[in-house]
């Protein structure tokens, strides 16, 4: 299984052609206090760029994008009961969707653990 | 908007001036705060969390950073008579040492911005809000006879220390504080500081606004926060405070389109103004009163965990808008979203359900009483 990071702070584990997709510990320390998280439906179909889920905190409401292409295969239910998941562990319980990925030649342009720290030392 | 419409072939560069600092600011960056641009200045948004310094302040006490506001003096014989022209309220009787909430008011009667007013022995001294400060005195010259000396204090620092635990802790330091109740204020000394206090504020919690010189501002709060029950808290959580007690922030709920009774205000106007007028806007102002007007503020209570904020519109059964939400969010206290809204008078009545729309998803929300948590004042007790 493999990580890759995407500049909108999102995280995806790949193995096979499955994916888990969340939001980085940098972007749940960017957003704040989460208090609702709205995720796809398991069926759904998404293109890479897309609408996948909303993320609100206290402050504001931040879209997350589907980082690749694929069909939702489940949502996190846990996260409409503790949406604070997201904050006190944003890449384990507090994953957001699984997909199948139609493509996974989309997975190239993504970066690794190592140039995702980099990405974001330099903002 | 631009004061000069005329293009000027050397003024090609429309970056707008930077931020500026306040008195406080490198105190902010070592207590860790996050800071943003909020009305021309860098400000803390937050320190530890917005959630967290909010539930703070509504169990201990907060220490907000209100620099930016406008604090503004008018002496002269008249200040009083000429305030009158442009407020609505009662200042020519208003007691020494005594705050009214006023609103100031263009000749139409929109609400250019709202205010606190006291009477001081030598002065007439107001708190105006930081983003409408300079337009607020350019609209006062215009409108106030050259007998008025008008000063705005720029040198002055404003704390805010509010919260259950407040009236301790200063008293504290300052025990004769313990004079002041809610709307009440005085002049105090404290090791070489001179101090305006006002028992006021803007989180529904008992609390005060304290003026002080801008270059004694970090001895005060060093001083205020080195007591156990006080924190440094962002603007984050001063929003979330206010709505929850319900107050109208400028710019957002209140605006030049809105007035006194649409914002259900009608409490600033005062009752021998109500009779005599000769305000601004009073012909406009007081065909709505008491009545109300066609539009009207209220509060919603949102069903459901996701919050609908500003912007999102009223629909009614064909989808068409027929009113706006101002402010919305969620409401840490209440762990649950609330929000302020302007909706038909005719639909402004407690209990009344109504569909919000937010990104094409809709809302059912209630109209509901404000404030969402009740107020916390240290009120005088009757005699």
């Amino acid at each position: 299984m493999s990580r890759y990071f995407t500049e909108d702070h999102e995280w995806i584990d790949v193995d096979g052609d499955s994916a888990t997709v969340g939001i980085t510990d940098y972007a749940q320390e960017q957003l704040g206090d989460v208090v609702f998280v709205e995720v796809p439906e398991a069926g759904k179909q998404m293109a890479k760029g897309d609408d996948a889920a909303v993320v609100e905190s206290v402050k504001a409401a931040s879209d997350v994008y589907a980082p690749v292409s694929g069909t939702v295969s489940e949502g996190n239910a846990a996260l409409a009961d503790d949406p604070s998941l997201v904050n006190t562990d944003p890449e384990k319980k507090g994953w957001f969707f699984k997909l199948a990925l139609s493509d996974t030649d989309q997975l190239e342009g993504l970066m690794d653990e190592a140039a995702y720290k980099d990405f974001v030392a330099n903002l | 908007m631009s004061q000069n419409q005329v293009s000027q072939p050397n003024d090609l560069d429309e970056s707008p001036p930077a931020d500026q600092k306040l008195p406080l600011d490198a105190w902010h960056r070592a207590k860790g705060a996050r800071m943003v641009s909020f009305a021309g200045y860098e400000m803390p948004i937050q320190y530890e969390g917005i959630m967290a310094e909010h539930l703070w302040t509504r169990t201990h006490a907060g220490l907000f950073d209100v620099s930016h506001m406008g604090q503004v003096t008018f002496t002269g014989k008249d200040a009083d008579a000429e305030l009158e022209k442009i407020l609505p309220g009662e200042i020519r009787k208003l007691g020494l040492n005594r705050i009214r909430y006023s609103l100031l008011l263009a000749e139409d009667g929109g609400i250019l911005d709202d205010l606190m007013v006291t009477r001081r022995e030598n002065d007439i001294y107001t708190i105006v809000n930081g983003a409408t400060k300079y337009d607020d005195l350019a609209y006062i010259v215009e409108n106030m006879s050259d007998s008025v000396t008008i000063n705005l204090m720029d040198e002055h620092a404003l704390l805010a220390l509010q919260g259950p635990k407040a009236g301790a802790v200063l008293a504290s330091l300052i025990p004769a504080v313990d004079e002041l109740y809610f709307m009440m204020a005085g002049a105090f000394e404290h090791e070489g500081m001179k101090l305006w206090i006002s028992r006021s504020g803007y989180t529904g919690e008992d609390g005060f606004e304290i003026s002080v010189d801008g270059d004694k501002a970090e001895k005060l709060a060093n001083m205020l926060c080195a007591h156990d029950d006080v924190k440094p808290i962002g603007l984050g959580a001063r929003d979330s405070l206010r709505l929850e007690a319900g107050l109208p922030l400028y710019g957002h709920d209140l605006s030049p389109e809105i007035t006194p009774m649409q914002a259900n205000l009608g409490f600033a106007l005062s009752k021998r103004r109500r009779e005599e007028g000769g305000f601004a806007g009073a012909e406009r102002v007081l065909s709505e009163y008491p009545e109300g007007a066609a539009m009207k503020r209220v509060g919603l209570n949102v069903e459901g965990r996701q919050p609908v904020r500003e912007g999102a519109l009223i629909i009614d059964e064909n989808g068409n808008e027929i009113g706006q939400v101002t402010s919305g969010g969620f409401a840490p206290s209440l762990e649950r979203p609330i929000a302020m809204a302007y909706v038909p008078g005719e639909l402004s009545d407690e209990g009344t359900k109504l569909t919000a729309e937010q990104r094409a998803k809709p809302f059912v929300v209630t109209v509901t009483s404000m404030p969402f948590v009740p107020h916390n004042y240290r009120r005088k007790p009757k005699a």
